[in-house]
């Protein structure tokens, strides 16, 4: 029975497409932000396969199909960042500056707390892409030679986090103009974060998914400079 | 069919972008050079946005679910998160709220900016930077608005 699931190539494809329904399922329900399809699913499928006793190389044997599309789901990016491109002309200096300034306060601060806590170059590497969208992070983790799936644990807890707080923040520093709102939310926590500032206004949701984009490129060429300081 | 022509050019534009990470030796992925030969392709009109469209919007619909396989690794993983777990979640949770304030401040003071013309805003310190060129300008003002918050 064990040997049909960690020899079928289907086994991992579908265990992971039910699991990440299951997490659909679970959000629409509960409504949490913590409860993301992502975050629901891995715990699922992780608790089986310890269960069952199968090794993460049986499941992948699948589960590699579905990872096959990741580049080119990443290279779609460039779609819906063209198709705003439009707003990008028209605020150039506020997207470029606020995106620029966030980016860099995202390297520096990520430096100097790994400094305080004394974190190895590769733990430092690992959680210098995480605020931005997994499809661009995963790469820089593993070009620059992070763990790439705890990477992808720090990208989750930072966009969860940043859903949770996006009010707060705004509130508290004063962050009022629906632009600046949006670019903050979308710089600070990628796509998870952009689900909160679509609830607040077209014009916040826009300018966030435009920040996912445009701080991914920023944070690779920033990060190839930030890895050499630890 | 359509749908298969435009797949075809994204995965035609995935393998360039391998071949690209491959031959240039710096430490860029290759989903990253797909990016932006993409965009350039767009920009340029070399690949009109119907021809890509219809399975390009198909897969970032898709997107969350093609991360959880590589999540799941965790499992090999577990020791070296349990490791940094508390840093890991300082850091996250302190920097995103570092990163959330400045870019909205900065943004905000840039627009306010462009609003007001010359009028230099005393507040948060420095010119608003209103006709001033670039980015190097607004990255000191970064810096100057990080060190208050």
């Amino acid at each position: 029975m064990k040997e049909i699931l960690t020899q079928s190539v289907f086994f991992g494809v579908v265990l992971t497409l039910i699991c990440y329904w299951i997490g659909v399922w679970v959000k629409r329900k509960t409504k949490l932000a913590i409860a993301t399809p992502l975050l629901v699913a891995v715990i699922i499928i992780v608790s089986i396969l310890l269960l069952l006793d199968i090794d993460y190389e049986a499941y992948s044997n699948g589960a590699k199909y579905i990872s096959f599309f990741l580049t080119p789901a990443t290279v779609s990016l460039a779609i819906p960042l063209y198709r705003q491109l439009e707003l990008l002309k028209r605020h150039p200096k506020a997207i470029f500056g606020g995106i620029g300034a966030g980016v860099l306060t995202a390297m520096v601060s990520i430096w100097l707390m790994s400094l305080a806590f004394g974190l190895s170059h590769e733990q430092y590497i690992t959680l210098l892409p995480k605020s931005i969208t997994t499809a661009i992070g995963m790469g820089v983790s593993e070009k620059m030679g992070g763990i790439v799936t705890i990477t992808v644990v720090a990208i989750s807890v930072t966009g969860i986090f940043g859903n949770i707080i996006a009010e707060a923040i705004c509130r508290i520093f004063k962050i009022t103009e629906p632009i600046a709102k949006g670019l903050a939310i979308g710089t600070a926590s990628h796509a998870l974060g952009t689900t909160k500032a679509m609830e607040m206004g077209e014009i916040e949701g826009a300018m966030s998914s435009l920040s996912i984009v445009v701080a991914g490129i920023m944070t690779v060429l920033s990060v190839s400079v930030f890895a050499n300081f630890l | 069919m359509k749908f298969i022509r435009q797949l075809s050019i994204i995965l035609t534009i995935s393998f360039i972008a391998e071949l690209m990470e491959y031959l240039i030796p710096i430490p860029v992925a290759a989903s990253m050079y797909g990016l932006i030969l993409m965009l350039i392709g767009l920009v340029t009109k070399i690949i009109p946005l119907n021809k890509v469209q219809g399975a390009a919007d198909f897969l970032i619909d898709i997107l969350p679910i093609l991360f959880v396989p590589p999540t799941v690794g965790i499992m090999a993983s577990a020791e070296e998160l349990k490791e940094m777990l508390v840093p890991l979640c300082v850091i996250c949770m302190v920097s995103t709220i570092l990163i959330m304030a400045v870019t909205g401040r900065v943004a905000q003071h840039v627009i306010r900016g462009n609003k007001a013309g010359e009028k230099v805003e005393g507040s948060t310190g420095g010119n608003t930077g209103g006709n001033t060129e670039g980015k190097a300008e607004e990255k000191t003002e970064a810096k100057k608005e990080g060190s208050q918050v």
